[in-house]
Order: C-alpha cells, then sequence, then structure tokens
C-alpha cells in the first residue's frame, strides 16, 4: 500500500502539452478518479505514475521515495489497461500466473494465488480458457485478476470498464468497489464517465484541456462546482447556468425573472463582480421546485417523466433553457407558465469572465 | 450477360456492341494459356515421370520403356552411395537452415527496433534474396577462389599458398556451400520473423513490464511464442529448399569435389543426364525426395498448428 505524490509532473509531446504541471497527493488507501473528457490527459497522466510514460518535469513520490525516473517494473504497481492486453498465446490462468512466474516464485505459491484470486472474481471455470474465447466481462476479470495476484502497492486502472456494454459495466463497477474495500489497496481509477466517478471514488480529480480543474469529493464536485466546466461536466443533465445582471441586490434574469440575491452572498458578489455587474447563476436541477407562487417563471418546454420524478424543461428566454426537477406528480401542459423557486443553500454564482466560483466568504 | 445491353458510362454504345467479348470468353482466354502450360510442364511430366520410375527407360537409348515394378525403388534404397547422399543431404539442411534460422531471427530483433536507415539497411540485407542463384554460384566461385578471392582475405588468410580452398577440399566443401545458401536465404527468414515481431503489440510488453518481467523473460514467455507461427514457416520454407538443393551446389562444385557435396537433387540430375541417362532410375529417386519432404512439411505443418493455437 502506499500514498502517491506528484509534484508539478507535466507533459509535453513535442510543443502541445498532454498534462500540464500538476500536484495531486493520493493518501494510503484511497479510491481516487481521474475524469474528465477524452483527450484532456487522464491516460497520460496514469501512464506517467505507472512508468511507462516519462515525465517532462516534476516529480513522482511513492510513500515519499522519488520514482520518477523508475522503471515500471520498479514501481511495485498493476495496471488494467482499457483493452484488456492479455497475453493472447497463454491460457487465462497462465496470464494470471505471469506476474508470479517472473519474479520466480514457486509453483505451489502461484497456484495457490491463481486460485484464490480465481474464486475472488469467480473465473474458476474459464481458467483453461484464452482470452479470444473469453467475453468482454471476463477478459476484464481475468485482467482484474492478474493485477491483484501479486499485491502491488497500488492499482491503476484505465477505463477498465470502457469495453463493456452498458448492463454490465454497472455489475463490474459494484465488483471493482468491491474489491477495493476488500484489499483497501490506493487505486487509480480513470474514466470519463461521470457516472462511474462519482459512483466509485473517494476523490475526484476532474480534469479538461490537460488541467487539472477541480481535485475534491464527489459531494465537493457536484455541490460546489470550482468553474463552470465543472459545473457543466459532472451530473446529467449538468448545473443549469444563468446569466444575469446583478443591479441593487439584485439579479435579472433572461425573461424578465428577479432573482434577489440572498443576504448572505451579497458582499462576496459585489466584490467579485462590482455593485452592477454580470454574473452567472448556477444550481442543480433539484435545488429548484416547481410551486405556484415561485418568484421565478419560465415556458414549459419540454417534460421527461421518470416515474420517481419529473424533469421539465423551461425556456426563460429563446434558448435560455434550464432543467428543474420536481417530485411532485404534476403534469404541465406544454408551452404553460411554470413558475418556481430556488432553495437559497444550493444557489452558485461564477465569474463571467474567469468562469470561477465565486465563494461566499473570502478564501485563504 | 452478353445479350443484356447494360448501362456503360464509359465507352459509347456503339463502340460496345463491335467490341463485346462476353465475360466468359474473356475467361477461357486467360485460363487456357496458363492451364495448357502448366498441363505440359508440371502436370504431365508429374505423372509421366511417375510411370517412368517403374521403367528402365532411358532417353538415349532408342528402346520403348520397359516395366520393372519396384525395382528401381528397391535399388536405390538399398544403395548405401544413396544412403550416403541422403545424410549428407540431411547434413546440409540442418546446418544451412539452422544458421538462416538464428541469424535471421537475430537480425529482425536488430532491426525491429527502428533507428536511423533502419529501412535502408533492411532493404540492402535484402539483395542477396534477389538474385538469381546461378549468379551467386558463380560471383561466390570468385569469392572463394584460393588464387584471388576476397573470403580467404576476409577471415586471415593473407598468403593464397597456404590459404584453404574452399570449394575443392572435400571436408570444407560443403561448408562452403553451406554459407553461401545462408548467405543467400538468410534475408528471407529475417522478413519473415520481422513482419511476426511487427504484429506483436507494443500493449504485450507495456503489461509485461508491469508484470515485472526481465527482458529475458518476455523474450521467452512473449516474443518466441508470439513469432512462433511464422518463424516455423520460414523453416518450413527453407527445409523444403534445402532438401531440394540444386541450383547453387550445381554452380559451386558440382557436387565435387569427388561426391563431397552430391547432394540428392544433384544425384537426381546425375542419374538422369550424366553417363547411361538412367530416366527411369532418377525418376524413382525424384519420387523418394519427394515423399521425404511431404513427410517433413507434415510434421512442420502439425507444428505451426499447435504454435498457432499455443
Ligand atoms: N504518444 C503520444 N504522442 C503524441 N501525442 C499524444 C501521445 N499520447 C497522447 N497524446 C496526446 O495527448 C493528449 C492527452 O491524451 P490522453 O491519452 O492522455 O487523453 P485521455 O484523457 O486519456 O483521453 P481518452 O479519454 O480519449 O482516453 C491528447 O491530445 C493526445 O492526442
Ligand atoms: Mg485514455
Amino acid at each position: 500500500m502506499a500514498t502517491i505524490e506528484l509534484q508539478q509532473v507535466e507533459k509535453k509531446f513535442g510543443e502541445a502539452y498532454a498534462v500540464k504541471p500538476m500536484n495531486l497527493t493520493i493518501h494510503d488507501g484511497e479510491f481516487v478518479v481521474l475524469l474528465g473528457p477524452s483527450g484532456c490527459g487522464k491516460t497520460t497522466t496514469l501512464r506517467m505514475i505507472s512508468g511507462l510514460e516519462t515525465v517532462t518535469d516534476g516529480r513522482i513520490l511513492f510513500d515519499g521515495r522519488d520514482v520518477t525516473w523508475l522503471h515500471p517494473s520498479d514501481r511495485d504497481i498493476a495496471f488494467v489497461f482499457q483493452f484488456f492486453a492479455l497475453y493472447s498465446h497463454m491460457t487465462a490462468r497462465q496470464n494470471i500466473a505471469f506476474p508470479l512466474q517472473a519474479q520466480g516464485e514457486s509453483r505451489a505459491v502461484i497456484e495457490q494465488r491463481v486460485n484464490e484470486v480465481a474464486r475472488m472474481l469467480r473465473i474458476e471455470h474459464i481458467l483453461g480458457q484464452r482470452p479470444g474465447a473469453l467475453s468482454g466481462g471476463d477478459q476484464q476479470r481475468v485482467a482484474l485478476a492478474r493485477a491483484l495476484v501479486r499485491r502491488p502497492a497500488a492499482f491503476l486502472m484505465d477505463e477498465p470498464l470502457g469495453a463493456l456494454d452498458a448492463d454490465f459495466r454497472e455489475s463490474m463497477r459494484a465488483e471493482i468497489k468491491q474489491l477495493h474495500i476488500a484489499q483497501h489497496a490506493t487505486t487509480i481509477y480513470v474514466t470519463h464517465d461521470q457516472i462511474e466517478a462519482m459512483a466509485m471514488g473517494d476523490r475526484i480529480v476532474v480534469m479538461s484541456d490537460a488541467v487539472v480543474q477541480q481535485i475534491g469529493t464527489p459531494a465537493e464536485v457536484y455541490h460546489n462546482p470550482a468553474n463552470l466546466f465543472v459545473a457543466r461536466f459532472i451530473g446529467s443533465p449538468g448545473m443549469n447556468l444563468v446569466r444575469g445582471r446583478l443591479a441593487d441586490g439584485v439579479i435579472h434574469l433572461p425573461g424578465g425573472n428577479a432573482y434577489p440575491v440572498p443576504e448572505a452572498w451579497l458582499p462576496a458578489l459585489q466584490q467579485a463582480v462590482g455593485r452592477e455587474g454580470e454574473v452567472i447563476v448556477g444550481f442543480r436541477p433539484e435545488a429548484a421546485d416547481i410551486v405556484d407562487d415561485g418568484p421565478l417563471a419560465g415556458r414549459v418546454y419540454a417534460e421527461d417523466l421518470y416515474g420517481g420524478y419529473t424533469m421539465l424543461h423551461l425556456e426563460l428566454e429563446t434558448d435560455e433553457i434550464i432543467h428543474v426537477r420536481t417530485n411532485r406528480q404534476l403534469i404541465l401542459p406544454i408551452d404553460s407558465t411554470a413558475r418556481f423557486a430556488l432553495d437559497p443553500a444550493m444557489v452558485r454564482f461564477f465569474h463571467p469572465q474567469t468562469e470561477a466560483a465565486i465563494h461566499q466568504e473570502a478564501r485563504p | 450477360m452478353s445479350a443484356l445491353p447494360q448501362p456503360n458510362p464509359t465507352s459509347s454504345s456503339s463502340q460496345r456492341a463491335r467490341r463485346q467479348i462476353s465475360d466468359r470468353t474473356i475467361l477461357h482466354l486467360f485460363i487456357w494459356p496458363t492451364l495448357i502450360l502448366l498441363i505440359l510442364i508440371n502436370i504431365f511430366p508429374l505423372f509421366y515421370s511417375l510411370y517412368l520410375s517403374f521403367t528402365n527407360y532411358s532417353v538415349i537409348s532408342n528402346k520403348p520403356p520397359e516395366w520393372v515394378g519396384f525395382a528401381n525403388f528397391i535399388r536405390m534404397l538399398n544403395s548405401e552411395e544413396m544412403w550416403s547422399y541422403f545424410a549428407l543431404t540431411g547434413r546440409y539442411a540442418l546446418l544451412s537452415v539452422g544458421l538462416q534460422t538464428g541469424i535471421g531471427f537475430g537480425l529482425a530483433l536488430l532491426l525491429r527496433e527502428k533507428f536511423k536507415a533502419s529501412g535502408f539497411l533492411t532493404t540492402l540485407i535484402l539483395i542477396p534474396m534477389m538474385l538469381s542463384p546461378v549468379v551467386v554460384g558463380l560471383f561466390w566461385k570468385l569469392i572463394f577462389n584460393p588464387a584471388y578471392g576476397i573470403f580467404n582475405y576476409l577471415i586471415g588468410f593473407t598468403n593464397p599458398a597456404v590459404a584453404p580452398d574452399w570449394l575443392a577440399q572435400p571436408d570444407l566443401a560443403l561448408f562452403a556451400i553451406v554459407i553461401v545458401d545462408v548467405w543467400m536465404w538468410t534475408p528471407f527468414v529475417m522478413l519473415l520473423c520481422l513482419s511476426g515481431l511487427s504484429a506483436i503489440p507494443d500493449y504485450l510488453y507495456e503489461a509485461a513490464a508491469i508484470d515485472r518481467a526481465s527482458s529475458w523473460f518476455q523474450f521467452w514467455r512473449i516474443t518466441l511464442p508470439q513469432v512462433a507461427p511464422l518463424l516455423l514457416i520460414a523453416v518450413l520454407f527453407r527445409t523444403i529448399e534445402a532438401f531440394k538443393a540444386f541450383d547453387v551446389v550445381m554452380g559451386l562444385t558440382g557436387g565435387g569435389p569427388g561426391t563431397a557435396t552430391n547432394t540428392v537433387a544433384i544425384e537426381i540430375y546425375r542419374q538422369a543426364f550424366l553417363g547411361q541417362f538412367r530416366t527411369g532410375r532418377a525418376s524413382a529417386l525424384a519420387y523418394i525426395v519427394l515423399i521425404i519432404i511431404i513427410a517433413v512439411s507434415n510434421l512442420y505443418i502439425r507444428q505451426i498448428n499447435r504454435a498457432r493455437e499455443g
């Protein structure tokens, strides 16, 4: 088990940054998810930690020991590849035994350890088969078993469920999480699926364009996104972001709506954008609710019924559509006017130019 | 199809009407010349020589073939000389194919690493393979020449008086032929190995590095099993060729000195076209060689299939 520390780690391919200088500390036994859209540098980060890719600059520490220039085999990590990377000419059993054989373990030890992980992952019945004959899920289980069998200091997983069917991903997700709880091994998990990240991570590192946007627990990145990118990227649908104009303690929103700023927020907002200025109001769909005498209004554009709840698409003004989630059993006619209220504790504000979140109290 | 007017945007309709040749006609035009040549040059001699191998026919005698049953085969298989030629051919095949495989695979491993001019170097190495065997035989004769050949000079014999005469000394002649064959055909083995090596995906080595496998372990457990199918195909081709070794041997030594390099293929030639022109016996010998090659190939192919499956 290990603590992993990245200090100003960066990677350039030619002149282009794949990862801009990045700091990250992963605690012993923690499950950290690297989350971001395609091409943002997640895989590159993971490969630098594993040693499969060299760093352009910066330091990587395992338990305080500098491993920046160590070969992957000297870092005592396991890597689960997106496309499994199983040895096609070996059976599942031989694949799983490979890391142990490479270390010269005795036959008896290998036999026992392979059987042990096979039982844990419930793949005992396929041990004699070759990867080519296995389903995607079973191949990934074999790949996981190969990673687990050596009991490494840390697990690095690059979209291990990316190649699997949607149904299957969910059950495998639970399995991996379960394994982590049982083994309590430091794990770094890469995905571009924010639901996966929310469900699995102790902490999430949100990346975009080679830059770390935010590091925080799932609740933190969900409720307190650091900037507009995180606000949009996390949640489905993402946070509602409405451009407004602050004047006299009121934010004027599209569609003639006026939103009185909660007392506690006013000083921070005025400090950020001035007494009068543009500001972006953000709120999750569940922070709004349809109430007959709500202070805000929009035209019903569409309605998605999910049984347990309803997602309303309200148009404040042309092309300004927000999502409101309501648990009330109501069906509003399309094009009618819906009135809604916002939960003041769940409203967030963003600076329109820097796109950063505005904080209620000035932070150190 | 010829009866139906078909829209054809590339030629005018009047032209089409005059020039139209049916697909079937074209098919015959292409196939028959090849087929006739094949029948005349390959198929007919194959069966005719099978017939002749059971006769005492000789092309220079004016007598028609006379049926002798298995006499030719029995004679060949009971002849001590013949067995020594087979042993010689086997030794030659073993040495030659072994060296080609080892050196070819080694070169492939080196050339697999991309470096400056590695593509150019690969092309350069392939040149011997593209030469005509007769040309190769002729100029290696010059290279081996004890008086002015460069080979002895290169391996350190600068005084022609004591230098070995590779093609004239019975104990060296076979090695001389092996050297030439290796020089000529190692590139072929290398080429097949190279294509096998480049088909191994990088991620297998990445996974192996993560699994803490040493380079040696990676070589034995990943590289070798992954190229094995192609490597074995190269070995199969070269073994078949070695059993048929004729052209280069003929060009270099003609089977001599004495019978020091008398491979079975040379012996077939000698029986058929020298002295008595024993066509019947030569045919019988050729069939014995064919059967051996088929048997050996089958062993290899079984091995290749096993390597494919694992
Ligand atoms: N070997 C390489 N050479 C050049 N550019 C590379 C290389 N590997 C990655 N890149 C570039 O670096 C950037 C980050 O790539 P990376 O694979 O880390 O993204 P990712 O977040 O894992 O994306 P995905 O979700 O598609 O896997 C991309 O723009 C990619 O094109
Ligand atoms: Mg990736």
